[in-house]
């Protein structure tokens, strides 16, 4: 962020300007025009392709896997989320999904009780979210090269801790619960409360509290966030470790949900994570995105790749899926941007001195400095 | 070079000593012998066997090449995390070349396997300058896409060391005056992209752009040009590391180079590339990329199982960004007394 007060100024003006007219639409144009909207329509079409082509999706053990698979990625999208929006990012969340898998493991393996183990690893997770907040708000570290280190000293050390042995035995009673289905026949399994009530509650927190205005008013600018009376390196602390609680809540959740320690569970989950951010249509500059766009964006990969595994495509498949389509979401973005860029300018030449700002370039296209 | 791009303050006044002993390079050199007599004292073969003195000296060159590329690109304020994937697809077609045409000449094989990596780098490069997306997202995506084309295309195969004609197999052990040629290779390139990022045109504007990409572009540098000169540079040199890693190891599978893009991060922000772009010398990345490839041979000799070692690398990279931080803050706070008190 090292552009000067006249700079900001303008930028302001400018994106005030596109704020207004955007808004000045009417409302379902306005619903139509999101990324959301794209996205969950794109859902609704593949989830329509998929049952009318593909042999055995319309049956309810699909969504139910779908869901199971998908859930690790779901619940950790949401802090990530946050911290997007603020411009910074954590890519340390699949490391400590698998440190925490170890230490509940650990746990468990010397007679701890289970509830007790959970509680030990979800704390656990919530320090090394602590680790990485404090290097980047106290300390003053990009949260991007914070973030590398961390994604491989917790891996390191969850691999370290478990060496090559794998902690299985975990109460089948739980096991069971966990993959089970929410009453019997239904499309989903009992973890979709969990990912809907965590949801709402990053939902809220985000769309309806000071605490998220905030949120959104540090990615714009965090200069002008600061002077408006936002805590700047509070927030972004706190999204830290509400981001490694989170992961580590989904850590013991995957390894309850496959019964198994292992210190590669969660590898490489930190790009599935941002793919399915950046594709539901969150600015990976900050300031702008949404829950539900996010949200919308993890179910997207997770129906792709369901859809693709069924029509025999093979398991392989995955890395491939998640990166062109988090390639193509950007290109389409970009392509989209571009085009808006013409029109905008166009528009200001017609009508050259009165409307001058249409012809500032959207802010968010300066690279900043993260 | 590092420091009169954070800090230019006060660089003439410390003595030409002061100055060598508080560079990055010295400290690693001093680290990297440190390590090596450390280890050897342990397992004396470490070092004076004939296989140890080799490994020690050729298994860094995968890591130097790749890290140099890693490092002409964040220091232009990016960041390239496709490079085990690039790494893996020009190990794997230079493989098949062998095979599939059986005595075609060498050097042609090795100049594909430099393209393929260059092309792959374009295509990054490409995305990152005209989408106005930030490169940890491009390079996310190709880091899987290339992935999956490898994973698609090798399959379940994996490279035999009897499709490699044995003159290239033996580039892996050759030696001259005792020093593995590979080794005497790199160091040729390193010496190449060094003086190129210190003395030509290019390299200065490199350097330039990621240092402050507003300034860069109004003074009309060709930003563009400039990013995807960088990401073509890293994915070549990404390609010619998996034509040495297929040297070395003469087999190979989809999943070769997975995890590289972190060592080579790793390896340029210890050799004293500043993460944020524009300052950092290639001596030091060579250097840096050194060392974490010889703490990697001497863990196992040391007695520390090798399933520690992600987490020293961890360790390094967070260690070596907060001693920045620490050596930048204190430049600043004498800085500003110096002002305060003239």
């Amino acid at each position: 962020m090292s552009a000067d007060t006249a700079t900001i100024t303008t930028n302001a003006v400018g994106h005030a300007a596109a704020q207004y007219r955007r808004h000045s639409r009417t409302l379902w144009r306005r619903m139509l025009l999101r990324t959301e909207t794209a996205i969950v329509l794109a859902i609704i079409l593949l989830i329509i392709f998929a049952i009318t082509t593909v042999p055995y999706f319309a049956q309810p053990y699909t969504y139910l896997t779908m869901i199971l698979n998908s859930a690790p990625i779901l619940l950790m999208l949401l802090p990530v989320t946050l911290i997007i929006i603020t411009g910074d990012i954590d890519l340390s969340v699949g490391s400590v999904v698998g440190f925490s898998s170890a230490i509940f493991g650990l746990s468990f393996h010397a007679g701890i009780p289970l509830p007790l183990a959970a509680g030990v690893a979800v704390v656990g997770g919530g320090l090394v979210g602590l680790l990485n907040g404090v290097l980047v708000t106290v300390v003053g570290l990009p949260s991007l090269a914070v973030t590398i280190g961390t994604l491989a000293l917790f891996r390191g050390i969850a691999v370290g801790l478990l060496g090559t042995t794998a902690i299985t035995g975990f109460p089948s009673e739980v096991t069971q619960f966990i993959g089970a289905p929410l009453f019997v026949g239904a499309p989903a399994p009992m973890v979709t409360v969990a990912i809907i009530v965590v949801a709402i509650g990053f939902a809220v927190v985000l769309h309806l509290t000071p605490f998220g205005r905030g949120v959104f008013a540090i990615g714009l600018s965090s200069e002008t966030a600061a002077f408006s009376g936002v805590r700047v390196n509070r927030t972004r602390l706190i999204l830290f470790v509400l981001s490694g609680l989170v992961a580590s809540a989904t850590g013991v959740y995957y390894t309850l949900q496959y019964s198994n320690a292992i210190g590669t569970n969660g590898l490489g989950f930190e790009l599935q994570v941002v793919t399915a951010i950046v594709l539901g249509g969150v600015s990976i500059w900050g300031g702008r995105g949404s829950i539900l766009g996010a949200l919308a964006g993890g179910v997207l990969i997770a129906t792709l790749n369901k859809t693709l595994q069924l029509a025999g495509i093979g398991s392989d498949t995955i890395s491939i899926v998640t990166g062109a389509t988090l390639i193509f979401s950007v290109v389409v973005a970009g392509i989209a941007g571009f085009i808006s860029r013409r029109r905008r300018s166009k528009a200001s030449v017609i009508a050259a001195g009165v409307e001058k700002h249409r012809a500032i370039p959207n802010p968010k296209s300066v690279p900043s400095n993260h | 070079m590092s420091v009169t791009h954070t800090v230019p303050v006060s660089q003439g006044r410390r003595s030409f000593l002061g100055r060598i002993l508080r560079a990055r390079e010295v400290g690693l050199i001093v680290m990297i012998f440190a390590l090596v007599a450390l280890t050897s004292v342990t397992q004396p073969g470490f070092l004076f066997s004939d296989g140890g003195w080799r490994e020690l000296l050729r298994q860094p060159t995968i890591l130097i090449l790749i890290a140099l590329g890693e490092a002409i690109v964040i220091i232009t304020r990016n960041i390239d995390l496709s490079v085990g994937s690039i790494l893996c697809l020009s190990a794997y077609a230079a493989g098949s070349l062998f095979s599939n045409f059986p005595g075609i000449p060498i050097p042609l094989v090795i100049l594909s396997g430099i393209l393929l990596g260059a092309f792959l780098g374009l295509v990054n490069g490409l995305l990152v300058a005209f989408l106005r997306v930030p490169s940890l997202v491009i390079t996310l995506g190709t880091l899987y896409t290339y992935r999956g084309i490898a994973i698609l295309w090798i399959g379940p195969h994996f490279i035999r060391s009897s499709w490699l004609p044995d003159e290239y197999r033996s580039f892996g052990t050759l030696q001259f005056l005792g020093i593995p040629v590979l080794l005497i290779v790199v160091a040729i390139i390193v010496l190449l992209i060094g003086w190129f990022m210190t003395s030509r045109r290019v390299g200065r504007d490199l350097y330039a752009l990621g240092s402050n990409p507003e300034a860069a572009t109004l003074f009309g540098l060709g930003e563009r040009r400039l990013t995807v000169t960088a990401f073509v540079a890293s994915g070549a040199l990404a390609g010619l590391g998996g034509l040495v890693y297929l040297a070395i190891f003469a087999t190979g599978d989809a999943q070769v180079g997975t995890g590289y893009e972190l060592q080579a991060v790793a390896a340029a922000v210890v050799g004293g590339v500043a993460i944020v772009g524009g300052s950092g010398t290639i001596w030091g990345v060579a250097l840096g990329a050194f060392f974490l490839a010889t703490i990697s041979n001497a863990l196992p000799v040391l007695g520390v199982p090798s399933l520690w070692q992600q987490s020293i690398v961890g360790v390094l990279i967070v260690g070596a960004i907060l001693l920045d931080r620490i050596v930048f803050i204190t430049r600043i706070r004498r800085a500003k007394r110096k002002g305060t008190a003239t």
